[in-house]
Parts: C-alpha cells; structure tokens; sequence
C-alpha cells in the first residue's frame, strides 16, 4: 500500500454514557478518498471533529504525516495541511466569495501581523485565491457576497477554501447534503476530478456519492469500525448490509 | 468624475469641523468649540471601541477604563509637578495598553455575556481603585493645575490650539484604522467576528490577534483619556463608572457599528442631543431613549449609513 498519511490509533470518546468513538484504528494513505459511512448516530461527526483538533480524544492517537498531532489544535493542524468542510455550511458570510477564499489563502501564508498593506490589492493572496474559486466552477461569482451565493454554490465555496491551501489531507463532512440531485451530481463530478491528486476523508450519506467516489470505505456503527474495505467487498459484506445497508435498500 | 457620497460626507464633515475655531471666535460663542473639542476627543474613544467592537465583535463593556487610566495618567504626574505632555500622554498611552493587555488576556479565553460581564467587572474594579485613591481626591477627583505642556508653538491653553491638536489626532486614527482594517491584520480579526470556527479551521488561531487588537483599542482609548482631562481640568473615578462604557457604546451603535467614521457620527450626535434636549428637559434621557430604539431597529449601518447609503460598509 502507498504510503500512509493519516494513522488512527486506539482512539476514544465518551460523552457521558455514550461511547462515541470506541477505540478506532483508521489508516489513510496518501492519494486515495477513504468514505466514512454508517448510520446517524454512528459518531462520524465525533470522529472527524477530532481528526480536524476541534474534539480532544480521551484515549489514542492520531499521527499525521509522521507526526504525533494528538494535541494539537484545530488551526494548528490547519497550518499543517489538514483542511475540512463542515457539516454545516460555515463560511464568511459578510466578506465576498473571493475574500473568503484569500483569507484562506493568508491563513496558510503566514505573517498575519500586518497592519498597513491592503490585503485586498496583495496579488500573492488574490491570485491563489482566484484560481480556486475557478478551479471549483465559481470564477464567475469571486466578488459576489457569500451570504447571496446559492446554497450549492456555498458549499463549492467551502471547497474553494480548503483546496485554495493545497491540503495534504482534505477533511469533507457530507459535502453534498442539502443539494438538490443537479447540484449534488455537479458536486460529485467535481470532487471525482480531485480523485487521486488529493487525500479525501469524506463522510457522505449519499451512497450515490461514496460508491462513485471512495477507493476505500469504512463503515462504522455504535462508535466502531466494522469493516473497512473496497467499495466492492463492502458492498458484499454480512454484517455491514445487516447493519447499515440494509436498512436503506431493503 | 462623479464624487460618492462618502467622500462628500468626509469633506464636509472635515471642513465643518476646521471651521468651527474662527466661526466661534467670530460669533463670540466659545462654548461651541468647548463643545466640539469634547465631541472629538469622545469620537476617539468611539472609534477606538468600534475597533473591536464593530470589527471584532468584542463586546467590551469596559471601555471607559482606559479614558479613567489616561486622566489619571495626566492628572497623577501633574499633582506631582509633572506638566511635560509628551511623558503624560506616553503614560497614558503604555498604561492604558499594558492594562488592556492583562484584561484582554483575562476575557478573551470567554465570550458571548461572560465576555461583557468580565469587561465590565475590571472596569468596575478601577472605578473603586479610583475612589480609593484618596492621595488624588477619591470620589471627589483631581483638579488639573494646568493642562499638558508641550513646547513650541503647541500650547493647549489656547483653546483653538488645543482644538486642531485634537481635530488632527482624531483624523491621525481614523487613517491608521481605516488601513488596519483593510490590513491581513485587520481581516483577521474580521473574519473571526463572522465565523470563529471557521477561521480556525482555516489555520488563524485568533486569541492573539484579538488581544492586539483589544489592546490597541485600549492605547488609543487611553489618549482620548489623556485628553479628556486637559478638555476639563479635572478628573473623577466617574471617568470610568459603567455609564460612561455604555455612553461609548451607545456613540459607536448610534452612528455604525464596524464603519470607521460612524463613531465620530454617533459622539457628535449623542452629545448634541444630550446638550440641546437637557436644555429642554431634565429628563431628557427619557426622549434619547426611543431615538436610540429607533436607529438601532431601523438603521443598519446606524447614522453614517443614513447618510452613506449602500458604501457605508466600506468603512
């Protein structure tokens, strides 16, 4: 197997009575779109909020290219290379598609204590930034403000955002949820043509997308990992269409 | 080349606001450039709050502190027989930073009404300390024996002096805030007021960058401090009383909220209105009530976007 750039161990965490990740081992190697699937409540959101350092694990490890960044925080690991999208859309409202994507830009170029030069004419922000806006189908609508964009289109932002850092490791909540079937196909072809020019972990409902996209996918229930595999083996195995797909295509 | 309505608002506003030494003089009306000058020095500690009020989305209930830390950094040396400008007004300027410092470092691991409540305690707390200074009056205060002292031509005792020295400082601020907005720095900060999460998700970690910030603001509401006390000869520990942090708030929502020249908007109209319905009415705060209702229901961008219209936003 190609080399691996993100290495779970053993990871746990409780809230409360619930074990909402139950000692999880994980690997993704470098290049390929791991899909993380299984049903509401399975603690995927649990476990990509501390893959991304914004959930402390209470046990194990998470080791990023070859480094130990179980105690790091989310921008942190940022400025390493790990970039998300949320579950939810989380964009900056108030600034243009284009701001958004420079600050994205400026976050990963450092020297943030400037005070005098206007970032908005600082070619070595805007022009990264513009090319990612193309690259993901927006160049049109750069100085449009993100509150006005389309739903779909916020999404595409949020993309925008993350690949405009050149991640290492791109950290994708269910990023067709809420789209229309158009909007959705549009967003999977896009994401198809990241495939292997960029690591995915992407947790995704829509089957549609995981099957089209994953080279990889683990499934988890009650905070485990049950299976990890090919799409094909995971199609084909027992206890995961007894657990999960079962219950959608039955 | 048409001009926008934001640069006519500038130019007119700044003119007026040249103007008013020779037109008080020639009408015989020194009470107005009293007025004005008061206006100015209370739309730097406006401008100042906006900073990380409006840009930040801090909601420093605590900003009168620094105008008490910087009268008292004038009127202390002076009661000793310090009266050199430069080492008061420096004071006043590093004292009040070094305190925004610690209490920003303090509030800003809370946010939301803690944050308020913790700004608003320390604030208190100097208040008390205030009363408690009774080698500089207590509650009673401090009389200024004579205003800061700066050589040459600079002599705060003449009162149209004094004016363009505060006129020139406030116009000093709003050109340094107007490019640290626009600065990396500057959207830093902005960014994080829109979307905390996802500015760290992006890789800002924005405690530092609010705490300078947050400590900026603090220098700057210092020298407005500074120069209240030469404005009144005189300083009381009601410099910093929580009012007076609401009064600052009030000014900077009043005219706009994250605009840079709302600020000086919302001090010149707060203060006016103070003056002409207390002439009125001793209840007056009964009338200013509804109008501030009013503008923060019905205005946006609060006074400067009334008379901005849609570039309001753009500082």
């Amino acid at each position: 197997m190609a080399e691996i750039l993100l290495a779970v161990r053993g990871l746990s965490r409780r809230f409360g009575g619930l074990l909402a990740s139950d000692a999880i081992d994980l690997d993704v190697a470098c290049g390929e779109t791991h899909a993380i699937i299984g049903p509401n409540g399975a603690g995927k959101t649990t476990l990509i909020g501390q893959l991304a350092g914004d959930l402390r694990p209470d046990s194990g490890s998470i080791r990023f290219a070859d480094q130990d960044v179980t105690r790091l925080d989310a921008p942190l690991r940022a400025r390493r290379g790990l970039a998300r999208s949320f579950q939810v859309t989380s964009i900056f409202r108030d600034f243009t598609a284009l701001d958004n994507v420079a600050l994205a830009v400026q976050a990963h170029a450092g020297r943030s204590f400037r005070f005098w030069r206007p970032a908005r004419t600082e070619p070595t922000l805007r022009e990264p930034a513009r090319a990612a806006l193309e690259s993901v189908g927006l160049g049109a609508r750069a100085d449009v403000r993100a509150a006005s964009l389309a739903h779909g289109e916020q999404r595409q932002l949020e993309i925008a955002m993350a690949l405009a850092t050149e991640p290492r490791l791109l950290l994708l909540d269910e990023p067709v949820a809420g789209m229309g079937p158009e909007e959705s196909q549009r967003m999977i072809r896009f994401l198809a043509t990241l495939k292997g020019r960029r690591t995915i972990v992407l947790v995704e409902h829509d089957m549609d997308a995981v099957f089209t996209l994953a080279d990889r996918i683990s499934v988890m229930v009650y905070g485990r990992i049950i299976a990890t595999g090919a799409p094909a083996e995971i199609r084909g195995n027992e206890d995961v269409r007894r657990a999960y797909l079962g219950e959608d295509q039955a | 080349m048409s001009v926008s309505r934001r640069t006519l608002v500038l130019v007119v506003g700044g003119v007026l606001l040249a103007l008013v030494p020779p037109v008080a003089a020639l009408t015989s009306q020194p009470f107005y450039l009293d007025l004005v000058r008061r206006m100015m020095i209370f739309a730097i500690a406006a401008v100042s709050l906006d900073l990380i009020l409006g840009y930040g989305g801090m909601v420093s209930f605590g900003h009168a502190a620094y105008l008490g830390i910087g009268a008292y950094a004038v009127g202390i040396p002076a009661f000793h027989g310090v009266e050199n400008g430069m080492i008061q007004w420096g004071l006043a300027i590093v004292a009040s930073a070094l305190v925004a410092l610690v209490i920003g470092a303090i509030s800003l691991r809370t946010s939301g009404v803690a944050f308020i409540m913790i700004t608003l305690a320390f604030a208190q707390m100097l208040y008390y300390l205030g009363i408690s200074l009774e080698t500089y009056g207590g509650d009673n205060g401090l009389r200024l024996a004579a205003r800061s002292r700066f050589g040459g031509p600079i002599d705060l005792r003449q009162p149209a002096v004094f004016y363009y020295l505060v006129l020139a400082l406030l116009v000093l601020l709003l050109a340094l805030g107007s490019r640290l907005v626009g600065s990396r720095f500057g959207m830093v900060i902005r960014a994080a007021r829109s979307n905390e999460a996802r500015a760290r998700a992006i890789g800002f970690s924005p405690f530092r960058y609010k705490l300078t910030a947050f400590t900026i603001a603090g220098a700057a509401g210092g020298l407005a401090g500074a120069l209240l006390a030469n404005q009144t000869e005189y300083l009381t520990p009601d410099f910093m009383h929580w009012t007076r942090s609401g009064e600052i708030m009030f000014m900077v929502i009043l005219g706009g909220m994250g605009t840079l020249f709302g600020p000086v908007i919302g001090a010149v109209a707060l203060l006016l209105l103070e003056d002409v319905l207390s002439a009125l009415t001793e209840h007056w705060q009964i009338i200013l009530g509804p109008i501030l209702i009013l503008v923060v229901l019905f205005a946006k961008r609060g006074l400067w976007g009334l008379l901005v219209g849609p570039e309001a936003a753009d500082g």
